[in-house]
């Protein structure tokens, strides 16, 4: 047991140094990008990294409650629209920045409303409601612009690529920074208690309703931000669009195929999982969706904890691995 | 003033009275035990003072001050804790972090990470659990699993502990540790409602018993009193026979 505990520090500890050295070459690399890379890879990394935001955004509240929330696609399309009201081919009546700002506290303002009312949905009910939600706002907006607004769509003005990028890179450093500090935090701790246990939760104190509700709100912000600056990637916009229910079901998708159990699961989760489908995409273009799927239901398969979890088995049966013994 | 009181509580389940106009007190200091055959009520009672149900009608008074209708959370803050029938601790997390999250998350106001991490690890001691600080709680044993439990709710501070079945599925060794965990919490000042059905445990270090049947109380003493009540004896083994 002592042994253990003894382990267990020396691996934070230095678990702590490499990681950080990791992330700051990491970055700096990817802050470079636009010097050294051409406009197509500049591109890439932009839509790797909005999947990687949205995954991790998503797993910041899912993955520690246990709620499986199918609203991505929602905070994500309140972004797109913020974009198109505010940042129109007319010319802007914000700041990009302001927008992307606009786009996260309006999809965080929604996920307050609507987790304060639903959230004590559990299971599947849950997942089936958020689903419900991207439709339903979908259906509205439609609605209201056919016979409020009579627009089809609207048209989102060019943004250099550059903007996009870094802002994209950004919001990336932030839910980064935001999933690591709650996770450490006892707020993070409190989280976990209520996805193993909501009732024992409440019964120590733990005010179950609202830390459910604030983490919800604050993945919804950053689902909302990335859609504001995404929109203007995509340039032209409709209900259809904006509230793609496939962005509901991509990060969970990433974030099972990384596995959830370590905070970098799911960023190489989704990095791979969007860089595979950037490339198949060209590569197969009839092929993609169902080569994409065939390694999914691999993944899935014989890898019950994701690639993080399938490293972290090796490294246990390496020779002289870590708690090899135990 | 007793510490906890409750007038009139009742709660029905559809047509159904779970627990059925009771009234009770307990005082600052007590071992109270709450018996009764299976579907009396008990744990639908602690359900009730702990704010898990709301009475209907009925109101429920610690220290006082009507808590009726409260969050469980609130509840918890004020110095109300509790254990349950089948264990819910936290079973991914480790041993300490389940302790933890009691001593960060039920006073108000808060406390700080080393202040609450120094009392975890005080009350896992208390328990005798100190050793297992890092294991994750679902390895622990059903006996050190609900010994963790009491760590979880003393970390919380409170006035009154409320323990659902502490010694059930314990064996008689286990049984002993338990009774002696449970006199050491009340030497602490915590006054303690128990419910079981281990008879020698209840006899023994309970100050009153409560009998309930049929969600209404029907007998209430010193164990002695129970022991050779009647009633008591009629709801356990029957009527007798007349002969």
């Amino acid at each position: 047991m002592v042994s253990r505990d003894m382990d267990i520090t020396r691996f934070t500890s230095k678990g702590f140094f490499i990681p950080g050295l990791i992330s700051l070459v990491i970055l700096i690399g990817l802050a470079t990008l636009p010097i050294y890379g051409s406009l197509y890879n500049v591109v890439l990394v932009t839509s790797i990294l909005m999947y990687i935001i949205l995954t991790v955004s998503w797993v910041l509240f899912s993955g520690p409650t246990g709620y499986m929330s199918l609203a991505t696609a929602a905070f994500f399309g309140v972004g797109i629209y913020a974009s198109a009201l505010f940042l129109p081919t007319t010319g802007a009546v914000l700041p990009v920045l302001v927008v992307v700002l606009i786009g996260g506290l309006a999809s965080s303002i929604i996920a307050l409303g609507v987790g304060a009312l639903t959230l004590r949905l559990r299971g599947i009910y849950f997942a089936i409601f958020t689903f419900g939600l991207v439709v339903l706002i979908m259906e509205l907006l439609n609605w209201w612009e056919l016979s409020v607004s009579h627009l089809l769509g609207r048209y989102v003005m060019l943004v250099d690529n550059n903007v996009i990028f870094y802002t994209m890179l950004g919001i990336f450093v932030l839910i980064m920074l935001t999933s690591f500090f709650i996770r450490r935090s006892k707020f993070g701790l409190a989280m976990r208690s209520i996805g193993e246990n909501e009732e024992a939760a409440s019964h120590i104190g733990i005010n179950v309703t609202m830390v459910k509700v604030i983490t919800f709100a604050i993945s919804a912000f950053f689902m909302g931000a990335t859609g504001a600056i995404w929109a203007t990637k995509l340039t032209y916009i409709n209900p259809h669009v904006a509230f793609n229910i496939l962005f509901s079901f991509m990060p969970v998708l990433m974030a099972i195929f990384g596995g959830m159990g370590q905070i970098y699961g799911p960023v190489i989760g989704a990095a791979i999982f969007a860089y595979l489908q950037e490339t198949l995409q060209t590569e197969f273009p009839y092929y993609y969706m169902l080569i994409f799927g065939i390694i999914l239901v691999l993944a899935i398969l014989y890898l019950p904890n994701g690639l993080v979890g399938l490293v972290q088995n090796l490294w246990k049966r390496r020779p002289g691995g870590q708690h090899a013994d135990t | 003033m007793p510490i906890l009181e409750g007038e009139g509580v009742t709660k029905y389940f559809g047509g159904l009275a779970a627990v059925s106009n009771v009234d009770f007190h307990v005082d600052e200091g007590e071992i109270i035990g709450l018996i009764g055959p299976n579907g009396a009520g008990k744990t639908t009672l602690f359900n009730l003072i702990s704010a898990a149900l709301v009475p209907k009608p009925g109101t429920i008074k610690f220290k006082g001050k009507n808590i009726t209708g409260m969050k469980p959370y609130r509840i918890c803050r004020m110095g109300v804790a509790r254990t349950f029938q089948s264990v819910k601790i936290f079973a991914n997390i480790s041993v300490l972090d389940n302790v933890r999250l009691g001593s960060y998350f039920g006073k108000s106001p808060g406390l700080s990470s080393a202040d609450a991490t120094r009392e975890a690890g005080e009350a896992l001691e208390f328990v005798e659990l100190s050793a297992m600080s890092a294991t994750p709680a679902r390895d622990l044993t059903l006996a050190n699993q609900k010994r963790l439990e009491v760590a979880r709710a003393l970390a919380t501070g409170p006035e009154l502990l409320m323990l659902d079945e502490l010694m059930a599925g314990l064996n008689a060794t286990e049984v002993a540790q338990a009774m002696e965990l449970v006199k050491k919490i009340r030497d602490r000042g915590i006054t303690i409602v128990m419910i079981e059905h281990v008879m020698k445990a209840i006899m023994n270090v309970c100050d009153r018993i409560m009998v309930l049947h049929h969600g209404e109380k029907i007998a209430e003493g010193t164990p002695q009193e129970i022991a050779t009540s009647d009633r008591v004896i009629e709801v356990y083994l029957g009527e007798q026979a007349n002969a």
